[in-house]
């Protein structure tokens, strides 16, 4: 069974291009538009990664890494966000919230898929 | 990145201007208003992230400055003030025309985007009296393999909480195996008893023995996500230039006392004594076991390392030639012959002492048997490396892009089998390449991934090995191959016919040349002869497919060519033998089983209808019929067939003889061997005498 992959970010063409990536290796993959959104469309279902994005409305990446982690469904999901260089303390807090990894934006796909296999196997 | 993403960003970057222009106007009028500025900030941010990633990298460095201003303003280091938001929006707007540039291909634009990046560097700098921290991209350099082996030494202690960040410290071994030979070695003296374990907590940690030809930094980039969390050491702990002269490694005890695993008074006190280092280490309680069989580890496979380095691949066996294993095999051949008749004639004399000689002889026949065949075995894997430069140079070749991936390449075959292998496997893979897989764009418009895969896979299962070459392609038609089955006259136009029966059709000869095939399914070409070739290996080649997603072709290998193991058989004065891999029951043959469905030889076992061939009325030979004969129940390609014979006799070491040049094509015989007591026995050709029942029963 393909495993999937949930790609949270409020920008459609960061999404697209995650999600076209991810699917062309093999992956099913979940969008969300925020951490809102995305709680709302985890709820339960079968995820195996998630990839967030930081800046967001509603709920930013770092509440929905804290409120995925609480969760014990998904405790132990390998989450990785989606960073810029700029965002060095965001980064540190996203870790401290229970952030697998990261990825520096702007990334290639196969930068994406590189880390995707490193944390998901 | 192609068009239709970066189509997609323009379209979302318009909306994010537009959007920013009203946050803009808003904040003009709320100066201090929090979420004005988060949104000002973030339309900005995500400009320039994805604008970067679809190339649009003017307009992410561009916005980059813009952004910069924005996070001090978010960090209340700069205020909002009205030449603030008109810079912005110049910026804005400047944005937009850049992209509006992009899409048309419009003249360079880098002086527009100069002038007003200086007048935000200008602002900064008025405010803050300093020039604005710029920080620069991560260096991303990775630096390539200097090829040259080095070893590291690498110990990793993750934190026990690290499963609660979702990493895997398991995955992370596997992607340093990835990176060169390594050894590694668990710790397991940390785990605490099971009343006070945590099953949430990661207790083991490891010692990383690896030689790649990578640098240190790729090694630390494999932890980059758990560095903060573990503790992890690098050592260089021998490289390439290190001379190969000098094959000994450090001894246990300087291992350890390097790895900080043990103190060096500790060492000395048990160098005194004359044992194993490390046995007295462990004997003292100086340190525990797994640090001494860690750096035990270390040292063998350095030393392994070296000594490879030394002596390349040369040492790791001898060349012989292939004409002297196989006088070899035969003389094995005649051994085991000679052996059941030793066994046999020791049976006839009942004598006790003679009987244990024979007993021994056969055991040890047994094993040089199998030692000699084994010698012959060489893994497919070597097959496997040349078709990846064949899929390579075909994708190429027609514009598509594949992939392909193996499994099991480390299987053994005979030799023999092997080399007469490589043509149908090319065969094959071609067909996959050439008429499977679809072209890109074919491919993405059917909802596939752009790439194709083929995957070629070899996998024991008992007396047989199974190759299987799998695409994602487009499949079979199995219309198409009906409707030509139909028109060749090989089936009624209403007969029902599973798809595995059908897809056979395509190996028939002539079948594979006809044009409509070729270019509604594109498969068959040739496929009489990848199929008589596998016959002539005696296995099995069967292909399955689901139209839409690809297909799977199937083929099944004896793994010699030599000895096979065989149930005797036989009907009045004379022997055969059935390969035993294909018999699948034997029962007694009754009357009225005889008298099947339209006169023909159908045999009814267990409700199912089974033909059968009587191999005294192929074979024509007189003799009185017994009373009960005995059916012997084969399967082929899930095609069930009867042989009626008089006897079973038992399972025989079938060496196997070749009928000679004379006889060498007589249909069904596939071969000969001798009995214990001298008789020659004929090894049938099972596939080769079904066939030619299936040929007379579709004509009928």
């Amino acid at each position: 069974m393909p495993k999937t992959i949930m790609t949270v970010d409020d920008s459609v063409s960061v999404r697209q291009m995650v999600s076209f990536t991810l699917k062309n290796a093999g992956y099913d993959v979940v969008e969300a538009s925020d951490g809102r959104d995305a709680l709302g469309k985890l709820n339960g279902s079968h995820v195996n990664m998630v990839i967030t994005d930081l800046n967001m409305p509603n709920l930013d990446g770092i509440g929905l890494i804290r409120a995925i982690r609480s969760n014990e469904t998904y405790k132990f999901v390998p989450i990785v966000m989606l960073t810029t260089e700029s965002q060095d303390t965001k980064k540190q807090e996203g870790k401290k919230a229970g952030a697998t990894g990261w990825i520096v934006k702007p990334f290639n796909p196969e930068q994406l898929l590189g880390v995707v296999k490193k944390v998901l196997g | 990145m192609n068009d239709q993403h970066r189509e997609a960003f323009a379209e979302e970057a318009y909306d994010l201007l537009a959007e920013l222009e009203t946050s803009l106007l808003e904040l003009e009028e709320r100066p201090d208003d929090k979420d004005l500025i988060g949104r000002v900030f973030r339309s900005m941010h995500t400009i320039k992230g994805s604008g970067a990633m679809f190339g649009f990298d003017d307009i992410a460095a561009f916005t980059h400055e813009v952004e910069t201003v924005f996070d001090m303003v978010r960090d209340n280091v700069l205020p909002v003030t009205g030449e603030l938001i008109n810079l912005t929006l110049q910026a804005r707007d400047h944005i937009r025309w850049m992209l509006d540039a992009a899409s048309t291909g419009e003249a360079p634009y880098r002086q527009g985007s100069k002038t007003i990046a200086d007048a935000f560097k200008k602002l900064v700098q008025d405010k803050q009296g300093g020039a604005p921290p710029l920080p620069s991209p991560d260096p991303t350099a990775l630096p390539a393999g200097h090829g040259v082996l080095s070893t590291y030494r690498i110990r990793f202690r993750p934190s026990p909480g690290i499963f609660a960040t979702g990493s895997n410290p398991l995955l992370l071994l596997d992607e340093l195996k990835g990176l060169g030979e390594c050894v590694i070695t668990v710790h397991t003296d940390t785990i605490p008893g099971l009343e006070e374990i945590d099953p949430e907590a990661c207790y083991a940690y490891w010692d990383i023995v690896l030689t790649a030809d990578k640098g240190m930094d790729v090694i630390r980039d494999v932890f980059i996500f758990v560095e903060d969390i573990s503790e992890v050491t690098i050592d260089l702990v021998d490289h390439g230039d290190a001379c190969a002269e000098e094959p000994d490694y450090k001894r246990i005890g300087e291992i350890l006392v390097e790895r900080g695993d043990l103190s060096p008074e500790d060492l000395a006190s048990t160098l005194k004594e004359k044992k194993l280092t490390g046995d007295i280490l462990v004997e003292s309680g100086h340190i525990s076991r797994d640090k001494v069989d860690a750096a035990l580890a270390e040292q063998r496979h350095v030393r392994e390392m070296r000594g490879k380095r030394q002596t390349e691949e040369t040492s790791s066996g001898i060349r012989v030639a292939a004409e002297k294993l196989d006088s070899l095999v035969n003389l094995v051949g005649e051994l085991v012959t000679v052996q059941a008749r030793l066994s046999q004639t020791a049976s006839l004399l009942n004598h006790t002492v003679l009987t244990a000689v024979a007993e021994e002889v056969e055991r040890l026949t047994g094993e040089l048997r199998d030692n000699t065949l084994n010698i012959r075995m060489l893994p497919i894997g070597t097959t496997f490396g040349r078709f990846r430069r064949l899929v390579r140079d075909l994708s190429r070749e027609l514009g598509k892009e594949i992939e392909m991936t193996t499994e099991g390449a480390e299987t053994e075959l005979d030799k023999t089998v092997i080399e007469r292998l490589n043509d149908p496997l090319v065969h094959l893979i071609r067909n996959s390449i050439d008429h499977g897989i679809e072209t890109p764009d074919e491919r993405q418009a059917a909802g596939k991934p752009r790439k194709g895969t083929v995957h070629l896979s070899a996998v024991h299962s008992g007396a047989h090995v199974l190759i299987r070459i799998r695409d994602d392609g487009r499949g079979l038609d199995r219309e198409a191959i009906r409707a030509k089955a139909v028109e060749k006259g090989l089936i009624q136009h209403n007969a029902e016919i599973p798809d595995k029966g059908l897809f056979a059709f395509i190996f028939h000869a002539g079948f594979s040349t006809a044009k409509t095939i070729t270019s509604v399914s594109g498969r068959g070409v040739g496929m009489d002869v990848v199929k008589k070739a596998i016959d002539a290996l005696k296995g099995s080649i069967e292909i399955t497919s689901e139209k839409g997603t690809g297909a799977t072709v199937t083929i099944k290998l004896p793994l010699t060519l030599a000895i096979i193991e065989g149930l005797l058989v036989s009907v009045h004065d004379r022997y055969f033998i059935l390969p035993l891999a294909i018999v699948e029951e034997c029962v007694e043959l009754t009357g009225t089983d005889a008298t099947g469905a339209r006169g023909g030889d159908i045999a009814h076992i267990r409700g199912k209808p089974v033909p059968y061939i009587r191999l005294r009325r192929e074979f024509s030979i007189n003799g009185n019929i017994p009373d009960t004969e005995q059916i012997v129940v084969t399967g082929i390609n899930g095609n069930r067939m009867g042989f009626v014979v008089d006897t079973v006799i038992g399972e025989h070491q079938t060496v196997i003889k070749s009928l000679g040049t004379f006889y060498g094509d007589v249909e069904g015989i596939s071969g000969a061997t001798i009995l214990g007591d001298g008789a020659v026995a004929l090894i049938l050709d099972s596939s080769h005498l079904l066939a030619r029942v299936e040929a007379q029963q579709s004509v009928r």
